[in-house]
């Protein structure tokens, strides 16, 4: 995972609530490899019409590229735990995703994938979305170490980010290498855990 | 000193503890279930060159890509399920594949086989793994990284997560099931109603349910935000378990027993939400739009205030009566409503009548099959012109040759009525078995308690 400090680019509103992982990418698509990469998948059905011709009335398609910071409504990527869904819009070129909630799994996954999901209060986030109508594509810039988000003229606004997870995103780390340095405590627990209940370890009969 | 009392979720947190890091769990992973979506999480196995630290508590089922029918398989689905075979294979899992009668949809097979039990922390790559839930289990969906992580070291980090209690008093009506209480929970609550929350049901109404009503309810909670749903296990619990293939059994499951007991929320434990209904305010509930919360009572209409855009993709217009709205197919499956008591709602339906549009039935596992045929059920659902497919997720997720075509609308059992989710431009309509067979013999929208109370025709 790349370290992330400040990200730049266009932002972008897509005024929908419950924006669902299989909006985010159709379940069709889930067999690509990671490697195939999901850009193209992003949002396919909302893009494009069934013989792959843009929607001329989805916002995005609207701009010059992708946006790099996309503001959307609330709930954003409830549904399916699939990971593609943070695939597919980083691949799309979405380094930051700005919502008034997210849903759980979408958020775990985005956070060990670096995509930010920045969580603002509803009124902020309708005014954003009214600017972003208004005028699509204002430059954006989001700054982590300092936890503030700027869109265009609007004023800088703050946000909350739990400190384990903006640690990591700083310095680009995983969560599988820190467990690995506790091998010897889950080593423990499990001599301990085993002992006192066996009957955790499936009993093949027959 | 006492210990304060303390929430199921909280006694099984604390029972998993590794370690706690910075207000971080590393929690001992206890089951983990594979399905050929988890091919993601192989792939970084393979390219760390790692191995998975318990094959024997993790196990594989292919249903995701099972085609329902031979005729319907396609590249992909073949593919897919032939890369969870090596890949099973490769790292020493046993995994259920196409012809083994373990083989179902995995919150569907793994309950039957007695590897899902209470007190566990269970976890695979797919939301509705709450479904498991129903055994007093902390089960919930994780995504491709954590899939990797628990592959490699059985553990997974968790902040603790704030407990919802739901209340559910009094007795469902006749004709009413635990599906619709699923789908009027989420009608009041919304589908962000207990975002970041794990959600521990109670109240009589909770304890009178089934098994496989529990398990309808643990799935649906996930559409509510939740991360898990939870039952507390009880004598029904138990008694459901008890035989089971890989429950344990003899001594072990005597002192399995015992710790099972203790799981109950204590007297005065605490929760951080908590929500309360009637169950016999829940009527038969069908979705009219995009969204699980996009809900109305059959003989409810369509709200006026109704998202406009849900309702364009719909094709609906606000204040329409939800009954008499004509369905072009329907489909009784998924992990939702996919087991034999399911099947035998509907079939009560069914029975002596036939089907006015194509309804496609996709038992919930081979077992459920097998089942359905020694009773006559299967039988029932041919007689009345329905297709009896092969078990596996089938129309309830546009990917393994099962699709709704564009702009029909489908009468389904399912859990996501989201826009695409039974293939491109589908309309999903959500309702329980019974309400799927009705609508099936009708055609439209129907109150399946006036079929169930009509004189059969001779
Ligand atoms: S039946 Fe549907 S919801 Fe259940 S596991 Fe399969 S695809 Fe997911």
């Amino acid at each position: 995972m790349k370290p992330i400090t400040t990200l730049c680019g266009a932002a972008a509103a897509l005024p929908l609530g419950n924006v669902d992982t299989d909006q985010i990418i159709p379940a069709r698509f889930m067999s690509r490899s990671r490697s195939e990469g999901y850009g193209e998948q992003c949002f396919h059905d909302l893009r494009f019409d069934g013989a792959g011709r843009p929607h001329s009335d989805f916002a995005l398609n609207a701009l010059p590229r992708p946006p790099a910071v996309l503001v959307a409504g609330d709930n954003f990527g409830c549904g399916s735990s699939r990971e593609a869904a943070v695939y597919a819009l980083l691949d799309y070129g979405v380094q930051a995703v700005v919502s008034s909630s997210f849903a759980d799994i979408f958020r775990s996954n985005a956070g060990k994938n670096g995509l930010l999901t920045i969580q603002l209060a509803e009124a902020e986030l309708s005014r954003i979305l009214a600017a972003l109508k208004a005028d699509p594509g204002k430059d954006a810039e989001v700054d982590l170490p300092a936890q503030t988000l700027r869109i265009g003229e609007m004023e800088t606004m703050t946000f909350d980010i739990d400190a384990g997870l903006k640690h990591r995103l700083l310095n680009g780390l995983d969560d599988l290498s820190a467990t690995l340095q506790n091998e010897d405590q889950i080593a423990t627990f499990e001599g301990r855990y085993f002992a006192n209940a066996p009957w955790v370890r499936p009993d093949p009969r027959s | 000193m006492q210990q304060a009392p303390r929430n199921t979720i909280e006694k099984i947190r604390d029972s998993h503890r590794v370690l706690n890091d910075d207000g971080s769990d590393l929690l001992y992973v206890d089951r983990h279930y594979l399905h050929e979506g988890s091919h993601h999480a192989f792939a970084r196995m393979r390219e760390a060159g790692r191995q998975l630290r318990h094959p024997e508590l993790t196990f594989g089922v292919a249903d995701h890509y099972a085609p329902s029918s031979s005729t319907r398989a396609t590249d992909v689905t073949g593919t897919m399920i032939s890369r969870l075979r090596r890949n099973a294979a490769d790292f020493g899992i046993d995994s259920f594949d196409i012809g083994d009668p373990r083989r179902g949809i995995v919150h569907v097979a793994m309950p039957e086989q007695g590897l899902t039990l209470p007190g566990m922390t269970i976890v695979c790559g797919d939301s509705h793994t709450a479904t498991h839930g129903a055994f007093g289990a902390f089960a919930f969906g994780i995504g491709a990284s954590e899939v990797a992580h628990v592959m490699a070291t059985q553990c997974l980090w968790q902040k603790p997560t704030p407990v919802m209690r739901i209340d559910v008093t009094g007795q469902l009506q006749q004709g009413t099931t635990a599906k619709d209480l699923a789908l009027a929970i989420i009608g009041r609550i919304g589908t962000g109603g207990a975002t970041g929350h794990a959600v521990e049901y109670g109240g009589s109404a909770i304890t009178a349910l089934s098994m496989e009503e529990r398990m309808t309810l643990c799935n649906m909670t996930i559409e509510m935000g939740a991360r898990s749903g939870l039952v507390p296990p009880d004598e029904v619990t138990f008694d459901w378990l008890k035989g089971r293939p890989l429950a344990p059994s003899g001594p072990a499951w005597d002192s399995a027993l015992s710790h099972w007991r203790t799981l109950t929320p204590d007297e005065g434990a605490r929760y951080d939400r908590r929500f309360e209904m009637q169950a016999a305010e829940v009527a038969p509930m069908v979705t009219w739009g995009t969204s699980p919360e996009h809900v109305a009572p059959v003989n409810g209409r369509v709200p006026e205030d109704a998202d406009p855009d849900a309702l364009g993709y719909m094709g609906l217009i606000a204040g329409m009566p939800v009954e008499g709205l004509g369905v072009d197919r329907a489909f009784i499956g998924s992990c939702t409503n996919g087991r034999l008591r399911d099947l035998q709602a509907a079939a009560n339906v069914l029975k002596g009548r036939r089907v006015a549009v194509p309804l496609l039935v996709s038992p919930g596992s081979d077992a459920v099959a097998r089942a359905a045929e020694d009773s006559g059920i299967a039988d029932i659902f041919r007689n009345a012109g329905a297709e009896w497919g092969a078990s596996g997720c089938s129309l309830c997720v546009g990917m393994n040759g099962d699709q709704v075509a564009p702009g029909e609308r489908c009468a389904s059992t399912s859990n996501r009525n989201f826009r695409g989710r039974q293939g491109p431009g589908a309309r999903t309509h959500l309702m329980s078995p019974e309400m799927v067979a009705a609508a099936a013999v009708t055609g439209r929208i129907t109150d399946a308690r006036t079929l169930l109370q009509e004189e059969l025709p001779a």
